[in-house]
């Protein structure tokens, strides 16, 4: 039973901070992945001038803009927060992380949201040529977006290009409490945008947008092939889904690999958090288990004996440090850690067997014969979710109790720096503890009251994205993607054919003809 | 001229962007009630459609721009006005999505719901501002880490209330000049006459301000004596102000929105004169106040997102004109509007 005595400020914080951004982030991974659909669509029209591909990016436009308003209006949020909860962290880090904040602002946001405007409203006011460059340019700020932001928490993540100094006033060092006031500052911008982790997770979560949105178009299009209604624009729209959706999943293991192993160099513990390897020595990989923080073991574990070591170092018996490496102090949460992060593989596989499979019968010519398959698909957007929405979870929570992570001290030979009592010796002057982090000036009742609120908006806002979403789906595309009755299938064919149609396209228009 | 005083300014011109583009979205929501039918309504709201995301950018970077330039004010700032900056992220959710959301589904009663929301967000995020700005130019009990100490209803005094009422009257009466730009027939003649309106109520607010300004916070013109060219400000804000009715006689509502857009920009100046060098004003331990040396990133940062800014501008201004350009002229309601 909680007491309001165990809400501390900290506690509360981390709530928020997790309920704001897991649902805003229901959304930039739908704008990012349909941005690049949108891109295809637009890109297609253009080329081939076919009505059918404007009507298809006019239809998938008003979703993409509908999950963009949601996505602007709860990402306003998170730039505020750190403000508003993590004051002490904003004074660390201000000099360091608020420029990528900024640049975010001024490359990104005003680019968005400025061509959206085109996109959204400008069909009649612009040529195909505009609008296909709106729509670029829409795409493009949205991975912009991403960078910036990316840069931003991997610097937390893995700090470098950097250094902690005392800050001055008036010239002197300032000291408040007999303490000096300590925060990082800038000594190689490049350094900071380019640490050690920002290119292998940008890479990954780009590749969890793009999954995210492809699986978004394969579920709303599999729903229409269920239910017999514009079933060409559906299977069009599933196939150019299908096509990207499977190179990203089978792209995001190989990501995931390299991510592993940066994880493993640069923040052993979440390493070892992630696996729920508490001691030291040849490391399994767990397919399953239940970590057990008190007894300090995996309980109904299912392992590949050293199949950890052989990821990390390419054989199966190299030790890999374990959680009894760093003071219990410095351990992030097992449970929580191992299981997102389980949970975010398991569904990765998923969906590479998922798409490998859609793809093979899509190449048997049976794809969309198989009804139980087309609802797997209407379903399967949940585990995409789920599985970006894990891989945040893994990635945070594995990063406590820092909220930055200071650099894990290694000498020449790559070993860990261990202190006396076999601990690895974190400078903790080098980094920031998430509960040192909070605003002094706020107060329980405060944070809770807006955990209500935030609570009681994103209820109804969820519950009104999916019914207009829904009431979108049901409306379906617009009339032009309809088949003509008029024209004859065999006119249909050729007209796709000559338009430089894919092969494959062809033989989806022939298949329609049975 | 030191890079801090540059980020000093280059706030202001972000700050003066925003409270210029988005004033009037804003004050056309405030107004929105006065649209009767829906085909009025649809025009309100379609008159900002395309622009109003792009408008609020312009506050996500200038909170990027303070973290970045400023952390410290930042960090102040954002915690010490917990409760109200909750208040006003609420308003701004419920503004974004009743636009979008109020057009998807034909139903007077959804319609309604959302009508009501955007006006009351607007209104709400307005008066929050304005009452940012008053608590700012009194001054807030900051102890020596520069945290603020006081509470939410320590925040809700006269002065700072007066001059929330102060933005209210300022946008609605900007977003009455811009919907008059956008509008025809019947719905421009009504909103020419909430143009005298608003002016009107602007006008008392503006003066009653100035007073009480000038009675309870006489430091505020401290820096007219050291810069002689801040009456140039003044000069500039007046003729404004008093060339929006003469502009409107005469249907000139092209130069009536110039004019309001000066008066905008010219208050926060003088916003800004009245605080510089400080950003927030510790009161009442004066010793506490963080200023643009005090409270800022270092030199190399400042530099660096220099940088960034000149890269970024040029383009940010390119676009803003494209989009303005494209959606120029009389609101045209078509399938693919609100």
């Amino acid at each position: 039973m909680f007491t309001l005595a165990q809400f501390d400020v900290v506690w509360l914080s981390r709530l928020q901070f997790a309920l704001t951004i897991m649902f805003h982030y229901l959304f930039p991974p739908l704008t990012i992945g349909m941005g690049v659909v949108l891109v295809y669509l637009e890109g297609r029209y253009l080329r081939t001038r076919d009505p059918v591909y404007h009507a298809a990016a006019k239809f998938w436009t008003q979703i993409f803009a509908l999950n963009f308003a949601i996505g602007v209006a709860t990402g306003i949020v998170m730039e505020f927060e750190f403000g508003t909860n993590w004051a002490v962290y904003s004074r660390f880090v201000g000099d360091v992380f608020g420029s990528a904040l900024a640049a975010e602002g001024i490359f990104a946001f005003f680019l968005e949201s400025g061509f959206l405007a085109v996109l959204v409203f400008g069909w009649d006011r612009v040529g195909p040529r505009m609008h296909f460059f709106a729509a670029l340019m829409v795409a493009l700020g949205s991975v912009f977006s991403s960078v910036w932001i990316v840069v931003a928490n991997s610097w937390q993540q893995t700090p470098a290009g950097h250094h902690v100094v005392e800050m001055m006033r008036d010239g002197k060092a300032w000291i408040v409490g007999g303490m000096p006031v300590m925060r990082a500052e800038v000594v190689d911008f490049w350094a900071v945008v380019f640490n050690p982790s920002t290119l292998n997770r940008l890479t990954h979560v780009l590749i969890g947008c793009f999954i995210m949105g492809a699986f978004f178009v394969m579920s709303i299009s599999a729903w229409y092939i269920l239910r017999g209604r514009h079933t060409e624009f559906a299977r069009r729209s599933f196939n150019g889904a299908l096509l990207f959706g499977t190179i990203f999943s089978l792209a995001a293991p190989i990501s995931g690999h390299f991510n592993a192993d940066m994880v493993a160099e640069q923040q052993p513990a979440k390493l070892a958090a992630f696996e729920g390897h508490f001691k030291t020595g040849p490391g399994d990989l767990h397919l399953f288990g239940i970590p057990d923080e008190a007894s300090q073991d995996v309980h109904a574990g299912v392992a590949i004996p050293g199949g950890l070591s052989f990821l990390v170092h390419g054989d199966f018996h190299s030790p890999i440090d374990g959680l009894d490496r760093f003071k219990p102090d410095d351990r992030p949460p097992v449970g929580v850690s191992f299981l997102s992060y389980h949970l975010m593989v398991a569904l990765g596989t998923g969906f590479v067997g998922l798409t490998l499979l859609a793809t093979f019968l899509r190449w048997r010519g049976t794809l969309f014969d198989h009804r139980w398959l087309m609802w797997v698909f209407v379903f399967a957007v949940l585990g995409a979710v789920a599985a970006n929405e894990l891989g945040w979870v893994a990635a945070e929570v594995g990063r406590q109790p820092w909220i930055v992570h200071p650099p894990v001290p290694r000498d020449a030979s790559g070993q860990l720096l261990l202190d006396a009592e076999g601990h690895v010796a974190y400078d903790p002057m080098q980094g920031l503890r998430t509960r040192d982090a909070v605003s002094r000036s706020i107060k329980g009742e405060e944070v809770l009251a807006s955990i209500v609120m935030f609570g009681l908006i994103y209820g109804l806002l969820g519950a009104v994205w999916l019914y207009v979403l829904n009431h979108k789906i049901q409306h379906g595309p617009p009339p032009e993607l309809e088949p003509h009755v008029t024209e004859s299938l065999l006119d249909a064919a050729a007209a796709l054919a000559s338009h430089g149609a894919s092969l494959t396209e062809a033989h989806d228009a022939d298949a329609e003809g049975r | 001229m030191d890079l801090n005083v540059i980020w000093f300014i280059l706030l202001g011109v972000l700050l003066s962007g925003y409270a210029i583009l988005d004033g009037f979205d804003l004050g056309v929501g405030m107004l929105h009630p006065l649209a009767r039918t829906d085909a009025e309504r649809r025009v309100f709201i379609n008159s900002i459609g395309p622009i109003w995301d792009g408008n609020e950018v312009w506050l996500v970077t200038f909170g990027g721009a303070l973290f970045a330039a400023f952390p410290e004010a930042y960090a102040t700032i954002f915690s010490g006005y917990y409760l109200a900056f909750m208040l006003l992220l609420a308003a701004l959710i419920f503004r974004a999505v009743s636009l979008e959301f109020r057009s998807k589904v034909h139903s007077p009663a959804w319609r309604g719901l959302w009508d009501w929301a955007f006006c009351g967000s607007s209104l709400l995020a307005t008066l929050l501002f304005g009452v940012a700005v008053g608590n700012v130019m009194l001054g807030l009990p900051l102890d020596e880490r520069g945290v603020y100490t006081g509470g939410f209803v320590d925040l809700l005094g006269a002065y700072p209330l007066l001059v929330g009422l102060l933005a209210v009257s300022m946008f609605a009466m900007h977003g009455s000049i811009y919907l008059c730009l956008k509008t025809e027939g019947e719905l421009q003649k009504k909103m020419r006459e909430w143009m005298w309106h608003t002016w009107g109520v602007f006008l008392v607010l503006y003066m009653l301000t100035t007073m009480y300004t000038l009675a309870r916070l006489p430091g505020a013109i401290d820096h007219f004596d050291a810069y002689p060219w801040a009456a140039l400000i003044v000069i500039a804000n007046v003729v404004a102000v008093a060339n929006i009715p003469r502009a409107l006689y005469h249907d000139r509502y092209g130069q009536a929105f110039v004019s309001s857009c000066i008066t905008i920009a010219a208050l926060v100046c003088l916003f800004a004169l009245a605080l510089f060098p400080n950003l927030v004003r510790s009161y009442p331990e004066p010793g506490n106040s963080l200023t643009i040396y005090n409270a800022a990133s270092s030199h190399k940062t400042l530099s660096i997102m220099l940088i960034i800014a000149g890269i970024g501008l040029p383009f940010v201004a390119t676009y803003t004109f494209v989009i303005y350009w494209t959606f120029r002229g009389k609101v045209r309601v078509d399938e693919h509007s609100y």
